[in-house]
């Protein structure tokens, strides 16, 4: 009988599941069916955008809620919770923006099948910020080869930059090689005779990295960099390649590792007493989330790349620019801190949709929401520190193309010097 | 390349072994109390150890906090065993480790979920500028190699001299005959688990100063100790400590020195399966004779 | 019971024309998914041996059919060739030594197995081949008959007919010689070594017969996904077909559609249970799973099958 039992206990859960499936497609609105196999067809003929309705605006994006890189589900959750604002005070153009972001766990194939799903099944007009260099890559020729924009990837390699190529595909954050660039310029100028230690991880980051330093320093770099040293997203820390590299004899460091692994760097360097000039790459410039496991006091002189804000920082707790923000997380999203750096980030690219979106007025059509993306001209966002503006064009496909240098003082990261431009 | 430098890398690698040296434990400990793997094992850990960084930041004094974690942390086990593993006593070897990859992935999110994303710190409780740290060790690893060796002591004496250690072997190997001694077999499954439990919490603790608390602490220091219970024997309480230790040293060697970063996980777990392929039941593991 | 197989083609090729393009590339995956479970099915059910490692054959047929296309410029219907060839001197080779592992220990080691392949995929020497961190993207088999099958459906029915090959070779396996000889092996290994088997020779064999199996669903799952890189083959693959494999029943050649199907299907169920927490959802489902069925679909079947019969007597 407790076969039964069990049976019963397991039927009860798929009502549920069927249940809620019902309940998530009702608020979805009602242009999904016809939508499913209409698709790109109906945006070419000059019909309506598919998800797009008199009070509808329908998106999507994948983001990893599972597996390895769970972090980043937080920017997922920012983005909804941006839109639910925007729909609370009415939406934009009087259409609700409905977000539906689906968990890829982090799987490139996983990422194509949903990113299918979102365009096929659910009649999304385009996919935003999903998340992922891999991910990205996986779906970008599917979604350019039916013309729908892939708005705002969230990801910083240097690919997405690419009009001439990929006209539906747009990146949000400079590029992990342009910040790389601005470091070897700065250090060109400020230390010409450093002998330079990287650390990287190895993937589409850290190798994006690694060509920027090389642009960068042309061809001084095999003189200055004395030693590199990788590590895998697997390893439990990088002592040992701290150790490696500090043997090298180097004066400057470059750091570039995600957030746990940089944080396993800044203590390792202060454990053994190394003192090098240290430039850590702006994906980890989290006081919370890094400097604060590490230690600060490890961390004073450490020197990144600004173009969006930390929230962790003390000295902007009372920053009218973030009032907003810090609004908007408390009624709309209390379960996500504050604090997060991705939680800003969420908030910005939200943001940046909702200017593209305003800007498109009545003509939702494909060609010109990304028309439109490809037309910001000195926005500026709330999260970013000042100076620094997003502007595209149909040959930029970079929104931010400038950073400001920041240094670590022991509480917070201090910005210091002019706007750079990346390019 | 210095001799210093080969002696920091030794010493930093011994550090890193003593983490994976007890999370083995912890695999050895229910492997010998229930004839199991616990893949869930770093999840679990990672699950404890937010209960005691939760009680930290509640303002609860370190060791009280430990304390009361281990406490969780054994009920909570006793108790995983009980309502669920239980249902499972006879189900066969593949369906186990399926129910294990199940609570694996519930726990990484259920983490996720309750406490957030986002890497916390954690405090040790080695004071940072402790008389016994130097340039080689901190005072934190120097610490942990210290529990960790006691703890690796205690679960030795347990197994081998205490009636207890004594009895939950017996009630793992041969069910039916503990049971016709008057054994409680059920409850000492349960045991198994609670202790176990335990253990992974000790070692998320200990490791977390040094790995930062996020829900995927343990993923890469799982592979890491299994690798390490593969080697020493996943039913030793020495043994696999031991492979722990070796496989720290091994890894950081091989990456420094040998084959590079890229390729130091791959030439650690070659050199395992080579000890495998000659030794079978791992370098300290037991032969089992079988019958036919 | 004769009729169950001709039936289940019958549907599979009428299936597409039903759901939209969509559905018929994701019952494509499962199609894929079934052929690699099948491959574990015939390691684990039919000789005893678990592998949390098939993960790495996976990757290894999706990235030599990917080479076998972009590199050599061979025709995507040779490439699932390529694949299997490839992955069965692989599999062999590994399963030469591991052969000698027990139980546990070979699940240890083909989990190291698992782990370490995306890690040599990314290796900068074997970039040129591989395409490095930043994977490599196919162009997807385009329909030969567009007016009757569009590229979805195409692809479909690519996946269809190798699987029908695949899992007909399958049967004739298990029902022949070697099938008997490993059935002993799994049950009574010993007695089997007694009896002439060449154990070690054996186990090799099946463990490159799985690699083959695996490789060929790879090289599936590369086209109809049309991107492969090494993130794409974490150990959450392993992991995910040995769950399909075991949900649907070891040792069970049509519980393998089950699995597939579980895979496939029940984690898009439980991303819309719960926004939040979605893998509580799916590891709570897959525990209660194992407790409803804890032979998996096959053995569901089977036992009440038996019920009835019983109870008939």
């Amino acid at each position: 009988m407790s076969t039964l039992k069990w049976l019963v206990v397991t039927a009860t859960g798929v009502l549920l599941v069927a249940g809620c499936e019902q309940k998530k497609r009702d608020a979805g609105g009602g242009s999904a069916g016809a939508s499913g196999s209409a698709g790109s067809a109906a945006a070419s003929t000059g019909g309506a955008t598919p998800g797009v309705t008199a009070t509808e605006i329908k998106i999507g994006q994948t983001i990893p809620y599972s597996g390895p890189a769970s972090a980043y589900a937080v920017i997922g959750k920012a983005d909804v919770a941006y839109f639910k604002r925007v729909n609370a005070k009415g939406g934009i153009n009087g259409r609700k923006v409905t977000l539906i972001s689906l968990d890829d766990g982090y799987s490139p194939p996983k990422a194509v099948e949903l990113t299918r799903q979102l365009v096929e099944n659910d009649g999304v007009a385009f996919i935003f910020n999903s998340l992922g260099t891999a991910n990205n890559s996986a779906t970008q020729r599917y979604l350019n080869d039916k013309k729908i924009p892939q708005l705002f990837v969230a990801t910083g390699a240097d690919k997405w930059g690419n009009p001439s190529k990929f006209p539906w595909t747009m990146g949000w954050q400079p590029s992990y090689r342009q910040e790389a660039k601005i470091y070897a310029r700065y250090l060109l100028k400020e230390k010409p005779a450093a002998k330079i230690c990287i650390l990287y991880q190895n993937d589409d980051f850290g190798k994006d990295y690694l060509a920027g330093l090389k642009e960068g320093f042309g061809d001084q770099y095999d003189k200055l960099v004395t030693k590199t040293e990788s590590y895998e997203t697997s390893d439990p820390t990088v002592d040992s390649q701290i150790i490696s590299l500090h043997d090298a004899g180097c004066d400057t460091f470059i750091n570039a590792a995600t957030p746990k692994f940089a944080a396993s760097a800044i203590r390792k360097i202060g454990d053994i007493g190394w003192k090098p000039l240290h430039l850590m790459s702006n994906v980890s410039a989290s006081v919370t989330a890094v400097i604060k496991p590490a230690g600060p006091d490890k961390a004073i002189g450490i020197i990144t790349g600004a173009y969006i804000k930390d929230a962790s920082d003390p000295a902007v707790a009372n920053d009218p620019d973030l009032a907003d923000y810090r609004a908007w997380i408390k009624e709309y999203a209390p379960e996500l801190d504050p604090s997060d750096t991705n939680a800003v980030y969420g908030y910005g690219v939200s943001m940046t949709l909702a200017k593209v979106l305003t800007q498109c007025g009545n003509d939702l059509s494909r060609e010109n929401i990304m028309k439109q993306a490809a037309n910001l001209t000195h926005f500026a966002i709330p999260v970013a520190p000042p100076g620094i503006e997003i502007n595209t064009s149909p040959t930029d496909y970079w929104p931010f193309s400038q950073m400001r240098l920041a240094r670590f003082t022991g509480e917070h990261f201090e910005l210091f010097g002019d706007v750079i431009n990346a390019d | 390349m210095t001799m210093q430098t080969l002696l920091h890398q030794l010493l930093s690698g011994f550090a890193m072994g003593a983490i994976y040296a007890s999370v083995a434990l912890a695999l050895v400990m229910i492997f010998k109390a229930t004839h199991q793997v616990n893949f869930a094992q770093g999840e679990l850990a990672v699950c404890s150890t937010y209960v005691a960084a939760s009680l930290i930041t509640a303002g609860v004094p370190y060791w009280i906090a430990f304390a009361l974690t281990v406490v969780i942390s054994f009920v909570a086990g006793v108790v995983i065993e009980r309502a669920v593993m239980r249902q499972f006593r006879h189900a066969s070897v593949l369906t186990q480790v399926i129910v294990f990859v199940g609570f694996l992935i519930l726990f990484n999110s259920l983490t996720g979920w309750v406490f957030g994303t986002m890497t916390r710190p954690f405090p040790s409780p080695f004071a940072d500028n402790a008389w016994y740290g130097s340039r080689y060790l901190s005072p934190h690893e120097i610490g942990l190699i210290g529990v960790t060796l006691v703890v690796l002591a205690i679960v030795f004496v347990f197994f081998r001299y205490t009636r207890l250690g004594l009895t939950m072997r017996a009630a793992a190997e041969n069910p039916a005959s503990s049971r016709l001694v008057g054994i409680r077999v059920g409850w000492m499954l349960a045991l198994g688990w609670g202790l176990a439990s335990t253990l992974g919490a000790v070692a998320g603790v200990m490791a977390a100063p040094r790995l930062f608390l996020e829900p995927n602490m343990m993923s890469g220091v799982l592979l890491y100790g299994f690798a390490a219970a593969l080697l020493g024997g996943i039913d030793n309480p020495w043994g696999a400590p031991i492979g722990g230790f070796i496989v720290g040293v091994l890894e950081n060697v091989a990456g420094a020195y040998l084959v590079g970063s890229q390729l130091k996980l791959p030439l650690a777990l070659f050199v395992i399966i080579l000890v495998l392929v000659l030794r079978p039941s791992g370098l300290f593991g037991r032969t089992v004779v079988v019958r036919v | 019971m004769k009729l169950a197989a001709p039936a289940a083609i019958v549907i599979a090729v009428i299936l597409p024309f039903v759901v939209s393009g969509y559905h018929t590339f994701q019952l494509a995956q499962v199609l894929a998914y079934a052929i690699a479970i099948l491959g574990l099915n015939l390691l684990t059910g039919f000789s005893g041996q678990i592998s949390l490692g098939n993960g790495a054959f996976y990757a290894l047929g999706a990235y030599s059919a990917v080479i076998a296309i972009n590199n050599l410029h061979l025709p995507y219907g040779v490439a699932p060739v390529v694949a299997a060839a490839v992955c069965f001197v692989l599999g062999y080779l590994f399963g030469k030594p591991a052969a000698r592992l027990e139980g546990l220990y070979l699940a240890l080691a083909t989990f190291a197995l698992a782990v370490v392949t995306p890690q040599l995929l990314k290796l900068d020497r074997l970039e040129p081949w591989t395409g490095g961190r930043g994977g490599v993207q196919i162009d997807k088999p385009v329909s030969p008959f567009p007016s009757v099958l569009d590229d979805d459906r195409w692809l479909y029915m690519y996946c269809l007919i190798v699987a029908i090959v695949m899992f007909a070779l399958a049967w004739n396996v298990i029902r022949g010689r070697t099938g008997r000889a490993l059935i002993a092996l799994r049950d009574h290994p010993i007695g089997a070594g007694a009896m002439g088997i060449d154990i070690a020779e054996y186990k090799a064999v099946t463990f490159g017969i799985s690699a083959m199996y695996t490789g060929v669903a790879g090289a599936l799952g590369a086209l109809i996904a049309g991107f492969i890189s090494p993130d794409s083959f974490s150990i959450l693959v392993s992991i995910q077909l040995l769950v399909g494999g075991v949900v649907g029943g070891i040792a069970s050649i049509f519980g393998t559609l089950f699995g597939a199907v579980f895979i496939e299907f029940v984690p898009n169920l439980a991303n819309q249970l719960s926004d939040n927490a979605p893998g509580v959802v799916f590891g709570v489902l897959l525990i209660l799973c194992m407790r409803v069925m804890p032979g998996g679909l096959a053995g569901l079947v089977a036992s009440a099958r038996a019920r009835r019969a019983h109870r008939g007597t």
